[in-house]
């Protein structure tokens, strides 16, 4: 397999800045996709808006590139027009931690199947380097320049408390364990979630003096600890690191585009079917219907 | 029935496979009888976590091959500009009803208005496609929300149904027409991706079939890749306008009353066009010979209708229930041949026919 028999090669070379982690993100992804037998005409990549967003451009699939932080939300339509399509998510921090922070939480509750990647880059790239909801504490940006005061989400945390049923985290460090985290991924029954910390020399890196594009690895690599390891760690020692690998599976919830598919058989069973009345053509309508003078309000 | 729940029966006769929607009041019915019902049919209702979402679904849904709508009302209206625009740009078909009420912000709630109207057209930003559909009875809710998803689906725009909180909770009695399967046209399997044709409206392609498709809200070329390219951007602009301005006079939907004679003509819409038709027939028993001209499409607005009575009337009224979103539309198309008298409420009681006709008496 060649990573470039699922890129529009004829749309690179591609936008993203000399050391930028994205593009090892999505080749991660695509290998991740031929391992887990992906096929790949009967799968939808979603992304919003940003600099990660563009992956959907290259990728030789059906995609969809929205506005900025809806991803999710468009992909929800997609998935329940069409529960038998696989559908990826690809969206940046700020998409999906600050704008899109609302939808994520929901698709996660719903337990709706949708493989979603948040490559993690801890700024806004895109607008040239401003502060994002996963900008580590302490760094600068472009509207931080004195540091920020904020915290940082863990995103992982906040979408298993949401009702993700599987959570993972990776970094463009560690590629083979990114390849492996998204098959998994990939094969999951409901709302997966892969949060890929990806390295922003051009903007991240140069305003906190973190050196070139390797030492950025490096960075990465070495604040960042596996779960295995980090079970046998005291919190003194977990200070200031992240915990990558696999972090939370549940698999006794249901996928939520196919229970909304077992509610639909059973109406219809119940009714008999389309033809039924009340099915589609114009029939008296339910009697429940609230009394619309009593329903003026807000 | 009310016009709410007309709307609904025109929307499942119609085939929608897709309905994402958020509560707000007065169209919280259409939701509430599709999440009822769309399942039964074989549909999808979802209750999105907010109006944008909602949106942004109804989009994602249309893509994937489901005939989609949403509902909403003045404030939601406003939360969905802007994927609005992005269904403009991605010529994805998909119906919008906004249920008007008096703004802006909160507003009067939920009391009826017809301050969208320039919304409609302009709410989201940029150059941009858009069609809107105004009824003014039960029946008509019924029969714009049947043709809204048949222009949708023709021209690959969103289509918003402008309706307001007397339509949509006022009760008739109709005769509701047969149900009739609404085709979809221009998914003709011919060519593929990238052909170099052009299209004025391109033949929908969905996701799953196997053609790879790049959806984009960037200005993008022919093949559907993201450009920068000038000329590419300006003809891809100029194309989806005027798919939309080009048949604006098969779009054109507008009832003539006594008009032949008129020496006044009334412009009037949605629910307060029926207050004018009766202040019309009150003046012509007192011998005034005025006459009524009511636009059911207010986007593309049909000039060439307004244009035809400005040469024949001496002054045009035209009463809205906003401080004068289309008279400034009839005074550009007048173009100075006749006056044009504004009358304008937008206290959220309906223009009456009693307090209309001295206005038409005295024009």
């Amino acid at each position: 397999m060649q990573v470039t028999d699922w890129l529009r090669t004829d749309h690179l070379p591609h936008i993203w800045c000399t050391g930028c982690g994205h593009g090892t993100v999505l080749g991660a992804l695509i290998r991740a996709m031929e391992k887990a037998g992906v096929d790949r005409d009967r799968t939808v990549a979603v992304s919003g808006i940003g600099c990660s967003s563009r992956a959907v451009g290259y990728l030789d699939m059906d995609t969809l590139h929205t506005t900025h932080g809806r991803a999710l939300a468009f992909a929800t339509g997609i998935k329940l027009a069409r529960p038998d399509l696989k559908v990826i998510v690809l969206a940046g921090d700020g998409d999906l931690a600050a704008i899109g922070g609302n939808h994520l939480i929901h698709a996660a509750r719903r337990n709706l199947g949708i493989t979603t990647i948040c490559l993690n880059n801890g700024i806004y790239g895109m607008t040239s380097g401003q502060l994002s909801p996963l900008t580590p504490g302490g760094y600068r940006t472009t509207t931080s320049p004195h540091g920020h005061l904020e915290r940082d989400f863990d995103l992982c945390r906040l979408v298993q408390a949401a009702g993700a049923t599987y959570v993972a985290r990776s970094t463009s460090y560690h590629v083979q364990q990114t390849i492996l985290l998204l098959s998994r991924a990939l094969a999951h029954d409901g709302f997966a979630f892969v949060e890929v910390f990806s390295q922003c020399p051009t903007y991240f890196g140069r305003r906190n003096r973190m050196g070139d594009p390797v030492a950025m690895l490096e960075w990465l690599r070495d604040s960042t600890v596996p779960a295995g390891q980090a079970a046998r760690m005291t919190p003194e020692e977990l200070r200031g690191r992240w915990i990558i690998g696999e972090l939370h599976r549940a698999t006794d919830v249901p996928e939520y585009s196919r229970s909304y598919r077992r509610l639909i058989d059973r109406l219809r069973g119940a009714d008999g079917g389309p033809d039924a009345p009340g099915a589609v053509e114009g029939t008296p309508l339910p009697e429940q219907h609230p009394d619309v003078e009593a329903a003026r309000a807000d | 029935m009310q016009g709410n729940e007309a709307c609904v029966e025109a929307a499942l006769a119609a085939g929608l496979g897709f309905y994402a929607g958020y509560p707000i009041t007065p169209s919280t019915e259409i939701a509430e009888l599709l999440a009822e019902r769309l399942p039964r049919a074989g549909g999808v209702f979802i209750q999105m976590e907010d109006e944008i979402a909602s949106m942004a679904a109804v989009i994602g849904a249309s893509l994937a091959g489901a005939r989609a709508m949403t509902a909403t009302s003045g404030p939601g209206f406003s939360l969905k500009q802007e994927n609005i625009g992005y269904a403009a740009i991605t010529e994805t078909p998909c119906v919008v009803v906004n249920v008007q009420r008096v703004g802006p912000s909160t507003g009067l709630p939920t009391s009826p208005a017809q301050g969208d109207v320039m919304q409609a057209r302009w709410g989201t930003h940029g150059d941009h496609p858009i069609v809107a559909l105004t009824p003014a009875s039960v029946l008509e809710t019924y029969v714009l929300t049947m043709k809204a998803f048949a222009i949708a689906d023709a021209l690959r725009v969103p289509v918003i149904l402008l309706t307001d909180e007397i339509t949509g909770h006022m009760r008739e009695r109709v005769v509701l027409p047969e149900p009739e399967p609404l085709p979809r046209p221009g998914r003709s399997r011919d060519g593929g991706r990238g052909n170099g044709q052009t299209y004025d409206v391109p033949p929908m392609r969905h996701f799953g079939e196997g053609r790879r498709l790049l959806v984009t809200g960037l200005y993008h070329d022919e093949s559907g890749f993201w450009t920068e390219s000038p000329e590419a951007a300006d003809r891809m602009i100029r194309r989806l306008v005027n798919k939309v301005e080009r048949r604006k006079a098969e779009l054109t939907l507008v009832d003539r009353w006594y008009l032949d004679d008129a020496r006044v003509a009334v412009v009037a819409y949605g629910c307060v066009s029926r207050s004018a038709l009766r202040a019309v027939r009150q003046a012509r028993s007192r011998g005034h010979r005025v006459g009524l001209l009511r636009p059911a499409c207010l986007w593309p607005f049909p000039d060439h209708e307004i244009e035809a009575i400005a040469g024949t009337v001496e002054a045009i009224v035209v009463p809205e229930m906003n401080l004068g979103q289309i008279a400034g539309e009839v005074e550009r198309a007048a173009a100075g041949r006749c006056r044009v008298i504004r009358y304008n409420r937008v206290d959220s009681e309906l223009i009456r026919p009693d307090e209309l006709l001295p206005v038409l008496e005295g024009a």
